[in-house]
């Protein structure tokens, strides 16, 4: 069933021919459009108006209801009617302590949710004391190094009541086990644990670049966190696939989207060839995309994935659960869009994005600060950034209608044309043999790597414009004084020295039993290693201890030198 | 300011480079366990399209595997890219090995996040210039070209 009958689409194109003829052909011969053609950032070309015959051709039955196959519309049936988006703020730095003052303090400002930054070396499975951590620890995120860390980050938080994102990837399945470690010490009911881990390997590979073992044992790494989380703790999401990165380091919107489906299929497919129905844990995979500066495009590339994933769920794996045909997203405003000159500007920036992932139907939300081109932000800008939401939220009237520029004439055209253009990079992901093998032979880092050298020269040559760097340049505008938010330069050896007392104070012929079992279980494709790891964090395992036990058995990750 | 890098002594604006001397060598390096690379491989090519020979590390490479490296490849220039906020220990440790294999002949040009606050610390380390982060790709190459125009190459 189409959206409009033949006979009105004949009448709507015959009168789009005379005005064409008539007023546009005067307006244009009086003065010429500013550019020749017009197109979004992703490269799709856009016309001067849309009309109903421009989405004469899409059915019905494609934008469906919220909460409905294809989700087009919107996750839910009732939106922010029911619930609002939970406004995240990522936060960590420092010791264990200092992330957690920051988190009573966000909560205090009206914060939803909490979110978690590890710092390099817990991202990448070194001990604060390790060699390779020098200058590191604390810096980008919270240290994390034994079951202790956790406990005292989330000390008098009650984490049946709060979901938690851990953005964390390569070391997740060891983070992972010491939260639940934490919460089984404090009584908690693990089925009410609720959160998210970002555990994304493919994309690590590809964008974000955080590894420690090869493309193949990280994929079977999320594997077994996937088919433990859901039965040990069936309300935590096992994975955020971040598209957000794959726009991060340079790949466009049709990009963003392809590439992430493409890095879905590939888990499905493993976590399905290990026995588990895809109804038992896709409805717990869960998104996490950009919002970035191409208003219209975002909104209808939030609309598309939407669609794409449903169908993907739907077609290719056979789910029968709706919600395993789901895509529940968190979205970050664009930190490349933020500028280091007038970065007040970053602001506005910043709210004009955040009310597209809202208008997209995002679920939860981090809101830059106007000073993360600087260093990790401020309180104050994080209060801000919160500010910011909760004015979209509570003051402009946005929320009460679910999916309100549904069937705008333009709105529902690019949608299509975006969700035909990733369909298109994803028959030729699989033409080209599946997204593992393409990530171990560079193919999407180059094809990103290219991206973003385009839209680098789109700068530098003034065609895309940035307020303040390359249009209305205030050459007067002096070198900004903003206030930094400080890095703790005792955080280091206040890590090392917990770490001594534990490696003193802990049963360390226990240590070593199980990370030599740890390691044998490794070695085999079939077993699980999460429970072990479980019992190893209790035991005070540290996470550099666990992380080279199975460095030991897969070796490292060698990059391709793609440039 | 924002299209103007920083350089620790004036330059001088004549080159003066023995045009003999063949293409300007530029090592880009990440350094400690910054994995953001879009920065680091855009100035690479940019270094290439001007002309440069251009050198890339990869990631997580430690101060004295970056050193070792220009040696190895005798570069005229070290490029370092950081985005995670190490940059004051990283650099301090980057002009210590750089000393220690008589290599501080090798201009160090530094680049990504670095607040302006942090400038000092990283002349004192032996920081020759530092690229602000919305440089175009002209300021970028002159930098280079005018710190060895202004010495001639060692």
């Amino acid at each position: 069933m189409n959206l409009f009958s033949e006979t009105a689409i004949e009448d709507i194109r015959e009168k789009q021919a005379a005005w064409e003829e008539k007023e546009l052909a005067a307006a244009l011969s009086s003065r010429p459009e500013e550019k020749p053609a017009y197109k979004t950032e992703c490269g799709i070309p856009l016309k001067r108006v849309y009309t109903a015959a421009d989405i004469a051709d899409i059915p019905a039955d494609e934008l469906g209801f919220p909460g409905a196959y294809p989700f087009t519309r919107g996750a839910y049936p009732t939106m922010y009617r029911g619930r609002p988006w939970t406004i995240r703020q990522v936060a960590g730095f420092g010791n264990p302590e200092a992330t957690n003052q920051r988190y009573k303090y966000m909560v205090q400002t009206g914060q939803t949710g909490l979110s978690t930054d590890f710092d390099l070396p817990t991202l990448l499975g070194l001990d604060s004391d390790d060699p390779r951590a020098f200058g590191e620890v604390g810096r980008v995120g919270v240290a994390i190094d034994t079951v202790d860390d956790v406990d005292r980050l989330f000390d008098g938080i009650d984490l049946e009541k709060i979901s938690v994102s851990l953005t964390i990837n390569p070391s997740a399945w060891v983070v992972y086990a010491m939260y639940v470690a934490v919460a089984a010490r404090r009584g908690y009911d693990l089925h009410k644990l609720a959160g998210t881990l970002q555990a994304d390997p493919l994309k690590e590979y590809v964008a974000q670049k955080e590894w420690i073992y090869p493309v193949r044992p990280a994929v079977r790494l999320l594997r077994d966190l996937i088919m433990y989380s859901a039965k040990t703790t069936p309300k935590i999401n096992p994975i955020s696939l971040s598209g957000y990165h794959l726009s991060d380091v340079g790949g466009n919107a049709l990009q963003e989207i392809a590439f992430i489906m493409a890095f879905t299929i590939a888990y499905c497919e493993e976590v399905t060839g290990a026995g588990m129905d895809i109804d038992d844990f896709a409805p717990r995979l869960s998104f996490f995309f950009i919002s970035h500066q191409d208003f219209f495009e975002q909104i209808c590339k939030f609309r598309a994935a939407r669609r794409v994933y449903a169908k993907i769920m739907a077609q290719r794996f056979k789910a029968r659960k709706p919600e395993s045909m789901r895509l529940r997203v968190h979205v970050q405003t664009a930190a490349m869009s933020l500028t280091k000159v007038e970065h007040h500007n970053n602001l506005m920036r910043t709210a004009i994005q955040a009310l597209g992932a809202v208008l997209g139907g995002c679920q939860s939300m981090h809101t830059n600060g106007l000073d993360e081109a600087f260093a990790i932000p401020t309180e104050e800008a994080m209060k801000l950034a919160i500010r910011t939401q909760q004015i979209i939220r509570d003051e402009i009237n946005v929320t009460s209608v679910i999916d309100p520029l549904g069937g705008s004439y333009f709105i529902e055209r690019l949608t299509r044309d975006m969700e035909t253009e990733i369909w298109k990079l994803l028959d030729e992901v699989d033409e080209r043999g599946g997204a593992v093998k393409l990530v171990e032979e560079g193919w999407f880092q180059q094809k990103l790597a290219d991206s973003a050298y385009a839209t680098f020269q789109k700068i530098d040559s003034g065609e895309k414009i940035s307020v303040g760097v390359n249009r209305y340049v205030d050459e007067a505008s002096s070198s900004a004084e903003v206030h930094i938010h400080p890095y703790d330069e005792q955080c280091t050896q206040l890590q090392i020295d917990r770490l001594n007392a534990v490696r003193t104070g802990r049963d360390n012929a226990r240590v070593r039993k199980l990370l030599k079992e740890l390691a044998e279980e490794a070695g085999s494709d079939e077993a699980n290693l999460l429970p072990k790891t479980v019992e190893a964090v209790e035991a005070k395992a540290t996470l550099g201890e666990i992380c080279a036990a199975l460095r030991e058995v897969w070796g490292t990750y060698a990059e391709p030198m793609i440039v | 300011m924002n299209e103007a890098s920083m350089t620790k002594q004036a330059s001088d604006d004549t080159p003066n480079r023995d045009a003999t001397a063949g293409p300007i060598r530029v090592l880009v390096a990440k350094l400690g366990l910054d994995g953001h690379d879009r920065g680091a491989k855009v100035v690479a090519r940019i270094l290439r399209d001007a002309g440069m020979e251009v050198v890339y590390t990869g990631l997580y490479k430690s101060p004295s595997e970056v050193v070792a490296a220009a040696v190895q490849e005798d570069v005229d220039v070290i490029g370092v890219s950081l985005l995670s906020g190490s940059h004051i220990p990283l650099f301090r440790e980057l002009g210590r090995c750089l000393r220690e294999a008589k290599a501080d002949h090798i201009f160090v040009v530094a680049g990504g996040v670095i607040p302006e606050q942090d400038y000092a610390a990283l002349w004192d380390s032996g920081v020759d210039a530092i690229v602000p982060q919305e440089a175009r790709a002209e300021l970028i190459v002159t930098t280079i070209r005018n710190l060895i125009a202004a010495r001639g190459r060692v």
